[in-house]
């Protein structure tokens, strides 16, 4: 199957992005053909709530899981409704999080913040 | 780089006049102003120099070709932000428009479309080892989580490697460009105001940033104008277990300070000594 | 008092100048008045007013609804919609109602017409009455995408049209305080006497002149020494309308959401100070237009 990660850099020792909604590129990774490729994160544009825009990419990939340290509300009913499951990243490369996530180490993340929509000032 | 978020719920609580004498006192090489409708900090930390400066292209706003304009009047009767109006020619207020992109879609002539605008204005201060990082959002302008993301990755890009600690200033609220600035940092300092509006938008704050699981720690702001509000907070912070990193007095001499560009440490007044105790517990809750 | 007719906005480039203080202030002291709170994201006045029999009004704004037995998966709408306030979730549509800018575009636009709009309840406008100030709040609900459409519903409410009206703008220039500023015919900015209170003066200065309304200025927290609010004025001929006192009594007050002039004879003399000299240059700049 597919997975995705928010990244910063294009390469497997690049660290995970912090931010999934604004991260400058996803990798997507497959599970049975060990193919990766990078995608460039046209959300990052979007003036506000980047999380759904990128959540849409994940989905319209194919991905079936997230690796993520945070991610929105928006964007998690976008995943959830399309049942792609997220997971809390660790600390430490992309490498260390896929090889983590293959021996079924990571767990669901489960605490999501509040994203765009004003929500008072 | 360790980064520290100064936040409040509530504008005017003081986040500029403790992020400036924070920068002071750790001589932090990285610091930036992520209040991007109203930003202050440069007023204090950057008066003589001149930074490089980049436009900001927002949301791409509705324009119309009067050459090609039939003067239907489907964009006015269609818009439904009464932004396109009727004088000599069709035209689109720019300010009341929001980039919907109806009028571009439905115009029968091809009349319509919309254009990148630019709706602020990025500042980036270099000088011989620091950087700062601050913009401006333009009227009129709405929401601006991007621009807060641009302003913190410039910050980031710029600083060098040897910077230990990066101090941001934040914006006031709790929406998108909140959200967008305490994303990735180590720790939030909220600074709270002991007034009753004050109080309920520091909850609303400190909720937000429970969910990013990054340290929190909670400072009082002018304690001495409503001592039992005061209290109210303390109280609050100890039922949730948030660490108090200090109460700073309400001082006259923080004003002259800094109308006269200066942090409060830079002069000796009551607010000055606080904030020191203030800086001492957060960066020991940053560092350890 | 005066021009009943007066309509007028308070203003400030950033929140904690004294919008409210002084807007609550003036509005109480001219007896029979009207109060519109446009802050609709952190509204305060009330807090002050405590207006008894409040009625409230909700306003609504249009949501689209798709009809998924007509949708056939084009995506037309979900690749329009420029906010992103649609995704596209097993085959169909999915709205995101807090994102939603009710454009009305993907309804519009949909070429097998499967979306509807509904709706949806962003605010309400809460009215009542006290001390004979008719007082108008706008409150929006949490995690909405615009305030804009309730300032509209505040602002179109009848009020009787012999009174002064004195409308509490949200902080800074951005498109919500430009509406609530639409049809006035004053603008009192409020300013902190510091180096950030000119700056953010200034902006809302720039908004004032763009949309060429006559205005005036207010020095909060006054302290001895340098003021640079004051000084800007100078520079740039914009009339002080007055100055009130830093003085923690009316820190005090303030922050306990007491109305100052209600409770001390001397606040109330300052105020009253104030709203002469206010509804002086609304009259003077009346008589000037006509």
């Amino acid at each position: 199957m597919k997975v995705a990660i928010p990244v910063d850099e294009r390469h497997l020792e690049s660290s995970v992005c912090l931010s999934f909604g604004r991260a400058p590129y996803f990798l997507f990774y497959d599970t049975t053909t060990k193919e990766t490729y990078y995608l460039d994160n046209s959300a990052i544009e979007n003036p506000s709530g980047a999380g759904i825009k990128a959540a849409q990419i994940i989905v319209d990939h194919g991905a079936k899981a997230l690796l993520t340290p945070r991610c929105g509300e928006n964007a998690q009913e976008v995943l959830r409704k399309s049942e792609v499951l997220v997971y809390q990243s660790i600390p430490g490369t992309v490498k260390e999080n896929i090889d983590a996530f293959e021996a079924g180490k990571l767990t669901l993340l489960s605490d999501f913040h509040s994203g765009a929509g004003r929500h008072g000032r | 780089m360790k980064q520290l978020l100064i936040l409040s719920g509530k504008g005017g609580t003081g986040k500029t006049t403790i992020a400036s004498a924070f920068i002071a006192l750790s001589d932090a090489k990285a610091y930036a102003d992520c209040d991007v409708d109203a930003p202050n900090l440069h007023l204090i930390m950057a008066q003589d120099l001149e930074p490089e400066r980049t436009d900001y292209y927002g949301m791409p706003k509705a324009e119309i070709d009067t050459d090609k304009c039939t003067e239907c009047g489907l964009c006015k009767e269609t818009c439904r932000f009464d932004a396109i109006s009727k004088d000599e020619n069709f035209t689109v207020d720019f300010f009341a428009c929001e980039g919907c992109g109806v009028c571009e879609a439905i115009c029968p002539a091809n009349a319509i479309s919309l254009k990148p605008t630019v709706s602020g204005e990025l500042m980036l201060y270099v000088d011989s080892d620091r950087v700062f990082s601050t913009a401006q959002l333009r009227m009129g302008s709405g929401n601006s989580g991007l621009l807060v993301t641009e302003v913190k990755k410039r910050m980031k890009t710029a600083a060098r490697p040897d910077a230990d600690l990066a101090i941001i200033d934040g914006s006031p609220g709790i929406g998108c460009p909140v959200i967008a600035s305490i994303s990735g940092v180590d720790m939030v300092l909220v600074v709270a105001e002991p007034s009753v509006s004050g109080i309920s938008d520091m909850e609303r704050i400190i909720k937000t940033a429970e969910t990013f699981h990054t340290k929190i720690c909670v400072c009082i702001n002018k304690h001495d104008i409503n001592p039992a509000n005061t209290g109210r907070i303390e109280e609050f912070c100890r039922e949730r277990g948030l660490p108090l990193a200090g109460k700073i007095p309400f001082d006259p001499e923080a004003v002259t300070a800094v109308n006269n560009g200066q942090t409060i440490v830079d002069i000796d007044c009551p607010s000055g000594s606080a904030v020191k105790e203030v800086f001492r517990n957060t960066m020991e809750l940053l560092f350890a | 008092m005066g021009d009943k007719s007066a309509r007028i906005a308070v203003l400030s480039g950033k929140g904690g100048a004294g919008k409210t203080l002084v807007s609550v202030n003036l509005a109480f002291l001219s007896g029979e008045s009207v109060y519109i709170d446009c802050d609709v994201e952190d509204p305060n006045g009330h807090l002050f007013f405590k207006p008894d029999e409040v009625s409230k009004e909700a306003v609504t704004v249009k949501i689209p609804v798709v009809d998924e037995s007509l949708c056939n998966g084009c995506r037309t709408c979900v690749d329009f919609c420029k906010f992103d306030a649609l995704a596209f979730i097993k085959n169909r549509p999915y709205v995101f109602e807090n994102i939603c800018h009710s454009c009305g575009g993907c309804a519009l636009l949909c070429p097998e017409k499967a979306i509807w709009e509904k709706d949806k309840v962003i605010g309400e406008v809460q009215s009542g009455v006290s001390h004979d100030v008719i007082v108008s709040t706008g409150i929006m609900n949490i995690g909405e995408a615009s305030g804009v459409p309730i300032v509209k519903h505040l602002l179109n409410k009848d009020v009787p049209k012999d009174l002064p009206v004195f409308i509490d703008c949200p902080p800074g220039s951005s498109c919500i305080v430009m509406e609530s500023i639409r049809d006035v015919g004053f603008c009192i900015l409020v300013a902190e006497p510091t180096i950030f209170g000119v700056h953010n003066l200034s902006m809302v200065y720039d908004l004032v002149k763009l949309f060429a309304k006559p205005h005036g200025v207010v020095i909060n927290k006054c302290l001895f020494g340098k003021n640079p609010a004051e000084e800007f004025c100078i520079e740039k001929n914009i009339p002080i309308l007055g100055g009130i006192p830093f003085d923690p009594e009316l820190g005090a007050l303030n922050s306990d959401a007491k109305i100052a002039a209600r409770e001390s004879e001397r606040f109330r003399e300052l105020f009253g100070s104030l709203l002469e000299t206010v509804m002086k240059e609304v009259r003077h700049e009346t008589t000037v237009d006509s």
